[in-house]
């Protein structure tokens, strides 16, 4: 089984709660669950919509095809009953004129006035939705209560009833098949996997599809012991986040492209005075202010020479929420045991896309400081902040701790000391040491996902949130011929790449395919630099909206099957 | 310079002979010393240009950060570690013209930081352009028919923007200066201490002898707790310039003001395990 349902209506239409209550009722009863959200950047009006993919196998993407439109206005009608499959329906109120066989009108305002109050609408909705899967009510009515308790709770548990009775069920689900599930987005298991790696302090400034990173880590503050800063401007919360680091906590920061570009002078900082920093970069399309609250991929190569001069840093991007939880927990290790600045990339398709997703392992997790507590430094032989070492990485201190030693952090080119230099050879030396570190992260580099067939003919890559729909793409086109000697390369860490399995597949592959949400194929250009393979076709998209499992099948048989 | 300090680096120092800033800095370890502060507890930040260079000049912790962001990177420091003694040494360009933004909004959090601005009223590093607190009809390189911008008043700003100190001192009178950095960093809460400071070279209208022909010293009796009668003061220019602590107030400070600092231990202190988040998935169940 496979359902995808879609409510839409306008911004201010009460259609996040109902689609939220549903979301768990189905999560509750066992489902896998996909949720997928389409909205604008308007608090009150426009056209929103929330796709909601339930199943009793695993989903790792949103799809085009309908199976049911909860419509709240007309303009639900017109942009999505097109959509709906053969056998699907479209139910929507009565005062919506109906105009199409597999419309069926409700008196839901009706049902509503009835309940007691005209806008426990949703809740009328909500209970012919639960009926017409033929799922039970009692959880259910539980949430509804628990929703609304200051917002006539009794009227909209009486509106859910009537919404009930308005239908017969109409699908017959099998049970669902699972127990102890998290229903989770991105943003909150970048959140929560912060906190597991023992986050103290987290400073940004809002900005979609970013926020809700903040947000989360706000609403455990007090409970987890974090310091959540809304700062005055991303230089400013960047910049904390460095004085946080430098002073011994694991603090953090996160923004989407604009607030990036203000922070890329600080990037660098990080880089030149060795201070671990993770930053999360949550990608809406640009430039400027681009598209709010739409996604894209655009922001790759930017990211990976971000600052002025050179650095040493490490990009990786997160393909589901899942691996967003452990990968940001990652991020702090790898930031402090080589003091580089690590940058996750995630977009606004996986920032707000909610899915069931196996209870997060918090033993996988360890939390490595590497912090030096050697307290053999005296005044003949005192700590020095840059040591020159045989790998490159200094020790570190932590300010205030160790009597009589100091840490001197500094932006200017600096000698072992930490002190501004303009000597040549200090200036070879430091740049070998900070750059040199490359080339020890380079082994710690994890090889992309590899889907499909093991030595395919037609080789696709692509990285970040596209795993899902890709995956899905590739198993729907296997199925229908297995004879298509197919198989992607999905890429999580993106600098220093991983190329191995890459050179290794692409030997034997025909043609290497590129698939990514931007325009210039970014991720092509980068392979192109590291390994001088060339794509030689580009699937790309940027138009704010993610591709589907539907779009990737009807490209890659339109452009190489 | 004082040696024998414990707060002596033996960085060379890289001003001009001449600079108000060699004085500054002997009467910042001074008062450190009479503070009886240790360098480990002590934490310089700054940002970039010729008084930005002091935590290098400075036996202590440092983080000589970007020009405009000495404060943020001091801010989050101190969230870090809230023991250390965290004291802001920079430049009137890069406190009130390029930090600007972080100079309000640290005044509004009151956290508890010390900011010394070596206002010599000119970019010096970038050789002798105006800065924000530069007076009209000052010529300059760039400003060849005069500075036309309205000055900043940085201690009606800070007045008026929540700090909760307010004072402003000269490097030509020392004694003073000693006790108004010492009082300075002992209070609780954000100060802004304004020290005006000749730049030789660049500044050469507002020179030591035009500070010490137009400054004057606040009398005794001066009440700093009222906050109207100091930012009447505050604008006192042109019939002489106040030094002294001009506003003072009792007000929570950011640590005081945020649970998770207030209780426990600093925040570099606590040992974190990642189970601490298990609690938090069961919203998600
Ligand atoms: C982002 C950035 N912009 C400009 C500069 C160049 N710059 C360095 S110091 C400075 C002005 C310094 O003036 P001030 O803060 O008054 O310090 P002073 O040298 O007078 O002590 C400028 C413009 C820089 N380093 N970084
Ligand atoms: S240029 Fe001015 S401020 Fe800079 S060191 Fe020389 S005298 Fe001092
Ligand atoms: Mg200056």
């Amino acid at each position: 089984m496979d359902y995808n349902v879609l409510i839409g209506g306008s911004a201010g239409q009460g259609m996040d709660t109902l689609a939220s209550l549903f979301q768990r009722s189905l999560h509750r009863h066992g489902y896998h669950v996909f949720v997928h959200k389409d909205y604008m950047s308007r608090v009150r009006g426009g056209h929103n919509f929330i796709q909601i993919r339930f199943s009793d196998v695993p989903l790792v993407s949103h799809r085009d095809q309908l199976d049911l439109v909860v419509a709240l206005d007309e303009t639900t009608v017109k942009e999505h009953l097109p959509r709906l499959q053969e056998n699907g329906f479209l139910l929507a109120d009565e005062e919506i004129k109906n105009q199409s066989d597999q419309m069926i009108s409700f008196p839901i305002n009706k049902s509503a006035k009835e309940a007691g109050n005209a806008k426990t609408y949703t809740s009328v909705f909500l209970g012919l939705l639960l009926k017409w899967y033929g799922l039970p009510f009692e959880q259910t009515e539980a949430f509804l209560l628990e929703t609304f308790h200051d917002k006539s709770p009794e009227a909209n548990v009486k509106a859910f009833q009537a919404g009930a009775a308005l239908t017969k069920g109409k699908v017959e689900l099998p049970s669902g098949p699972l127990s102890d599930h998290l229903l989770i987005d991105g943003n909150q298991a970048i959140a929560l996997g912060a906190i597991a790696a023992g986050v103290t302090f987290y400073s940004a400034y809002p900005m979609t599809p970013s926020t809700s990173i903040m947000n989360t880590l706000a609403a455990h503050q007090v409970e987890a012991g974090i310091v959540v800063e809304q700062a005055e401007d991303e230089l400013a919360a960047i910049n904390m986040a460095i004085g946080a680091n430098y002073a011994g906590i694991r603090a953090m920061t996160g923004t989407s492209g604009g607030g990036f570009s203000l922070m890329t002078e600080a990037l660098g900082l990080a880089g030149i005075t060795e201070t671990p920093l993770v930053v999360a970069n949550v990608q809406r399309p640009g430039p400027a202010t681009g598209f709010p609250t739409r996604t894209e991929q655009s922001d790759l190569s930017f990211i990976l020479t971000a600052s002025h001069g050179e650095i040493p840093r490490i990009v990786i991007s997160l393909r589901n929420p899942e691996e967003s939880f452990y990968q940001t927990a990652r991020a702090f290790n790898l930031s402090e045991k080589y003091q580089v600045p690590v940058i996750l990339l995630s977009d606004q398709y996986l920032a707000d896309y909610t899915v069931t997703v196996p209870v997060f392992d918090v033993s996988r997790i360890t939390i490595d400081r590497h912090l030096s507590d050697d307290s053999s430094y005296s005044e003949e032989h005192p700590y020095q902040r840059y040591a020159l070492t045989d790998n490159g990485l200094s020790p570190r201190l932590v300010p205030g701790k160790f009597p009589g030693q100091v840490v001197l952090a500094d932006s200017d080119e600096h000698d072992e000391d930490g002190h501004i230099t303009e000597s040549a050879e200090v200036r070879i030396n430091m740049m070998k040491k900070r750059m040199g570190k490359l080339e020890m992260i380079k082994d710690e580099m994890q090889e992309p996902w590899h889907i499909g067939d093991a030595h395919p003919d037609i080789l696709i890559v692509a990285w970040g949130s596209i795993a899902g729909p890709l995956e899905e793409a590739i198993n729907r086109l296997r199925e229908e011929d297995e004879t298509r000697s197919l198989g992607a390369l999905v890429f999580g860490d993106l600098w220093p790449l991983p190329t191995n399995q890459l050179t290794s597949l692409a030997e034997k592959a025909k043609i290497i395919v590129n698939i990514e949400q931007n325009f210039t194929g970014q991720l092509a250009k980068l392979i192109r630099q590291e390994t001088g393979l060339h794509c030689s076709k580009n699937i790309l998209k940027y138009d704010g909206r993610q591709m589907t499992p539907e779009f990737i099948v009807e490209l890659l048989k339109q452009e190489v099957l | 310079m004082n040696e024998s300090s414990r707060f002596h680096s033996s960085d060379e120092v890289a001003w001009c002979p001449g600079c108000g800033n060699h004085a500054l800095l002997s009467i910042l370890k001074q008062a450190l010393e009479e503070l009886e502060k240790k360098p480990h507890e002590v934490l310089i930040c700054s940002g970039i240009g010729q008084a930005a260079k002091t935590p290098h000049y400075v036996n202590a912790n440092g983080f000589n950060g970007l020009h405009g962001r000495a404060i943020p990177p001091a801010f989050g420091a101190k969230v870090a570690n809230k023991d250390l003694t965290v004291i802001i040494n920079s430049g009137d360009g890069d406190s009130y013209g390029e930090g600007g933004n972080h100079l309000i909004h640290n005044m509004r959090r009151n956290l508890d930081i010390t900011h010394f601005v070596h206002d010599n009223m000119i970019y010096g590093l970038t050789k002798g352009q105006a800065s924000p607190t530069t007076r009209t009809g000052h010529t300059t390189g760039i400003q060849t028919e005069g500075v036309v911008l309205n000055p900043l008043n940085p201690l009606a700003l800070a007045i008026t923007m929540g700090a909760t100190f307010v004072a402003r001192g000269f490097v030509g009178e020392k004694e003073q200066l000693v006790e108004l950095m010492k009082q300075a960093i002992t209070h609780k809460g954000y100060a802004l201490l304004d020290i005006f400071q000749p730049c030789v070279i660049f500044n050469k209208i507002n020179t030591f002898q035009w500070y010490k022909e137009h400054t004057f010293r606040l009398p005794e009796s001066y009440d700093p707790t009222d906050r109207a009668t100091a930012l009447q003061m505050a604008f006192e220019w042109d019939n002489g310039i106040p030094l002294g602590v001009l506003f003072k107030e009792d007000r929570a400070t950011y640590t005081e003001s945020i649970e998770v600092l207030r209780e426990g231990p600093p925040l570099v202190d606590r040992e974190l395990k990642p189970d601490r988040v298990v609690p938090f998935l069961d919203d998600y169940k």
